[in-house]
């Protein structure tokens, strides 16, 4: 087959979910190639990555609040219902999945067996590690223990939101629980880090769309997050940056924010904190809970 | 002759729960409820600035984001004494009623639905018949066979794939499910369209909070935003408004009703006899008389009856949960500390409390606020509800039931959905006569208490504080899932969901569908529902584990 008629065949798929054109689709393949740092002329293939055979995904739940979840739903580059039924096989989550209890947990052991290092495992959520564990029970076994489990059988480990990747609010100062993020808890396992509260969702379909078109996942940085989100500060893509409504002096910490939320927006790339005139309180950052007040109380919106 | 089925995880929920029921005879005779992590995040609250007490509560839940930031910042301004300006509240109760409508459809269709919908079913659906079955369940849709035609070869399609995802290992073909495959069809299509609509009804919160989930336009005193630029984002906003409001008026609630006709038996399971409401949406600086959904209690489902509330009849118990002691107390003079023995159904077994209202175990969430605002006699809800009633067959003493329940999330989320307009009205009215009051100015006083009552999607919530030097001393957070999934108190009383779950038949323990309709029903949000009271001397909490 050659390369047009690839992209012809990856373009006729018949992509679920209701209305997603052609256009919708190659838009997305756009997006994830623009967040990549990928020319136009990757998009054909970007097309072909997502309809061959889907990867298999387990999706862990620790100490979390489900704002990562919640965030992955908002996708809309691909749409969440394409994602499910079309790009990836969601084989555990527990937010998601009909079946509970025993047939639940039978899907996450049948899932890690049969497809044992070819599994993406996505992280949600920090480790409760005080006293081997006990803070945090699934199926009446650790977190800990499911982490240690799990983990080592994947392809990769992804860390989606500050929590799974540094341990997060449960590990702020203050914590009883002794929470730690999975690459800490593991003994410094490798992971990929998708630090953010929560993260803006491109930043992981584009992590995973990575593998499937190179083979590899994206380059990472010292904290184990992606280079093409995590390369640039929050600071240096922002609208106000030389502007008079630039909200540093209230407390902005997007000077030494590393994220991509200025140039990628969230939710249908609509808005983002500082575009209504909330301070960036770093959330990518490890430890952002504890760096002191959010706002610059003392502060006045200047040309108010 | 009696045995135990045990549910762990529970799943489609948030958070993380087990459910432990004994059948008897092939009905539940017995239930205990366990939240099975704890996070702890009042003693993270400690030491911290106040006013930046509401970036830390909005993390107790992404499900139910912005919630307890909301609460937290008005549990502040209560500390300080400060109201905020109208445009604050107005702005503050579009987002609260945008959370609302999209966690309510995301509830129904993504975590509830499949107890009722048998996915694979819908693959043996006429699609010519599928377009008849959707006409009735509401005359406003337009959808014809090439649409359901479609759905279902993309149903095919996916099940042939082998790899069937979250689909796998389902209950499907269990005797409880009774829809036609046609029927199944139309619902899994707005299984999809529902998924597809949440993600654009929720640019609401990106507009007024810069992003979802965990918007970000809160202060003490206000909010953050200032109205110099945006009145075009305002005109977005009435008209996702606009989207959401066709899609509950012409989805989500004749879905739910059609679900009610079809299982009527559930209108006679699940049901609580205790219910309890804060009250939400402030319509003027004077609560609770300007709230739009009233605050009452309701005890042995007297609606006609509804009580006032007092927070100083408000009680937690440990005695039968992870944390020592065994006293009652106020929330605002909790005084405990956690102590893990495993789990032990005749002593401790969760992480939850037990909160109990004069004593009582209380259901909070969507049929307390329903039945409280009826027998209040608000007129919007009255006629919704007496709406559903007529179109189902079903009396108003059957709302206090697993079906009651689920028609009660859909039932206020249209009450909220036709306000909302009218409250971005006012807004745009506000912002075209140049009214940019968006924040109280007021100087923090050093020390202070407060609380903040409210209802989250969930339920009724509190937050109380008290601070000094400008930190936070003492802050708690008394939840929805709390009440809902607490376990048993000090008089051995069951908490609500676990004596809701009594009497549930089960047809076969190895597939308990039964008791996940009753346990959905509830929409469980177990991060939320796990709370520590600090010490009130303001000890480093000792933990020991035997």
């Amino acid at each position: 087959m050659n390369d047009d008629e690839k992209e012809k065949s990856a373009l006729d798929f018949d992509f679920p979910g209701k209305g997603l054109s052609r256009r919708d689709f190659l838009k997305f393949c756009g997006v994830v190639a623009a967040t990549l740092g990928l020319d136009a002329s990757f998009i054909p293939r970007i097309a072909e990555a997502v309809t061959g055979p889907r990867p298999p995904i387990v999706w862990l739940h620790f100490a979390e609040c489900t704002g990562c979840t919640e965030g992955f739903l908002r996708t809309t580059d691909p749409f969440v219902d394409d994602i499910i039924l079309g790009t990836a096989s969601l084989e555990y989550h527990e937010t998601l999945m009909a079946p509970a209890g025993q047939a639940a947990t039978d899907n996450l052991k049948n899932a890690v067996s049969k497809y044992a290092g070819q599994f993406i495992c996505v992280c949600e959520g920090a480790i409760p590690t005080a006293e081997n564990g006990i803070y945090g029970m699934v199926g009446g076994k650790t977190m800990l223990q499911i982490a240690k489990d799990v983990c080592p059988k994947a392809l990769a480990v992804i860390c989606l939101g500050t929590c799974a990747s540094f341990g997060g609010l449960p590990a702020a100062a203050g914590s009883l629980t002794c929470a730690q993020g999975v690459h800490a808890a593991l003994g410094g396992y490798p992971t990929i880090n998708i630090p953010g509260c929560p993260p803006n969702p491109i930043n992981l379909v584009s992590t995973i769309v990575n593998y499937l078109l190179q083979g590899t996942f994206p380059d990472l940085d010292a904290q184990g997050r992606p280079l093409f989100a995590y390369g640039n500060t929050h600071h240096n893509s922002c609208y106000r940056r030389n502007s008079p409504q630039c909200l540093r002096g209230l407390g902005c910490r997007g000077p030494e924010t590393y994220l991509n939320c200025s140039s990628l927006k969230f939710n249908y790339a609509t808005s983002f904190p500082v575009a209504v005139d909330a301070p960036c309180y770093g959330c990518s950052t490890p430890g952002f809970w504890d760096k002191g007040s959010f706002f610059n109380y003392n502060g006045s919106y200047g040309w108010v | 002759m009696a045995s135990n089925i045990v549910i762990d995880p529970v799943t489609r929920i948030e958070g993380h729960l087990r459910m432990e029921t004994e059948v008897t005879n092939g009905t539940v005779s017995n239930a205990w409820s366990t939240g099975t992590l704890f996070r702890g995040l009042e003693t993270i609250l400690k030491n911290r600035d106040p006013r930046d007490a509401w970036m830390l509560t909005q993390r107790i839940c992404g499900v139910c984001t912005y919630v307890h930031g909301v609460t937290s910042v008005r549990c502040v301004e209560d500390a300080v004494g400060i109201t905020v300006p109208d445009n604050a509240r107005n702005i503050r109760n579009l987002l609260m009623g945008a959370q609302y409508v999209q966690d309510h459809i995301i509830h129904f269709y993504h975590l509830h639905l499949l107890d009722w919908v048998d996915i694979t079913s819908a693959l043996q659906a006429d699609p010519t018949i599928a377009v008849t079955v959707d006409q009735g369940i509401s005359s406003a849709r337009t959808r014809d066979a090439a649409y359901f035609t479609a759905v279902k070869q993309k149903l095919s399609d996916f099940a042939g794939s082998g790899q069937l995802g979250p689909f796998a290992n389902g209950y499907w073909g269990h005797s409880g499910y009774t829809l036609s495959p046609e029927m199944n069809l139309v619902l899994t299509a707005n299984y999809l369209e529902a998924l597809r609509l949440q993600t654009r009804i929720i640019k609401m919160h990106a507009i007024l909070g810069g992003k979802n989930p965990h918007p970000q336009s809160l202060l003490v005193g206000g909010v953050s935003l200032n109205w110099n630029y945006s009145y075009a984002s305002l005109i977005d906003f009435q008209n996702l408004c606009t989207e959401a409001q066709d899609f509950v008026n012409t989805f989500y609630l004749p879905d739910v009703t059609a679900i009610a006709k079809a299982y009527k038996d559930y209108a006679a399971v699940g049901g609580c006899d205790n219910f309890l409401c804060f009250g939400e949406f402030p319509q003027s600086a004077i609560e609770p008389d300007s709230l739009l959904f009233p605050r009452g209690a309701i005890f042995n489902r007297a609606t006609a009856a509804v009580q006032p509330v007092d927070v100083a009849n408000i009680t937690e118990h440990v005695a039968r949960s992870w944390y020592s002691g065994s006293a009652a107390l106020n929330p605002a003079q909790g005084d405990t500390v956690p102590v893990y023995t495993g789990i032990d159904l005749d002593d401790k077994y969760s992480w939850l409390k037990a909160p109990r209202y004069q004593g009582q175990p209380m259901e909070v969430g969507p049929l307390a606020r329903v039945m409280v605002a009826y027998g209040k006699g608000m007129a919007e809800m009255v006629q919704a509800v007496d709406s559903f009633l007529g179109d189902t067959g079903l009396s108003l003493s059957q709302m206090y039931s697993t079906i009651g329940r689920t028609a009660a999330r859909a039932i206020e989320t249209k009450v909220i959905a036709d306000a909302m307009p009218g409250w971005t009205s006012q807004l745009l009215q506000q912002v075209q006569a140049g009214n940019n009051n968006n924040r109280t100015i007021f100087t923090m006083p050093a020390a202070g208490t407060g609380f903040a009552l409210n209802e989250a999607p969930r339920g009724a919530l509190g937050h109380w504080v008290n601070y000094s030097d400008t930190k936070i001393a003492n802050y708690q957070i008394v939840v929805p899932s709390t009440w809902n999934f607490g376990p048993r108190d000090a008089a051995n009383v069951a908490g609500p969901v676990e004596q809701a779950l009594v009497g549930t038949p089960v047809a076969n323990q190895q597939q308990p569908l039964e008791v996940l309709r009753v346990i959905h029903s509830f929409d469980p949000c177990i991060a939320c529902a796990v709370h520590l009271v600090n010490p009130k001397n303001g000890d480093v909490v000792k933990i020991t584990v035997r």
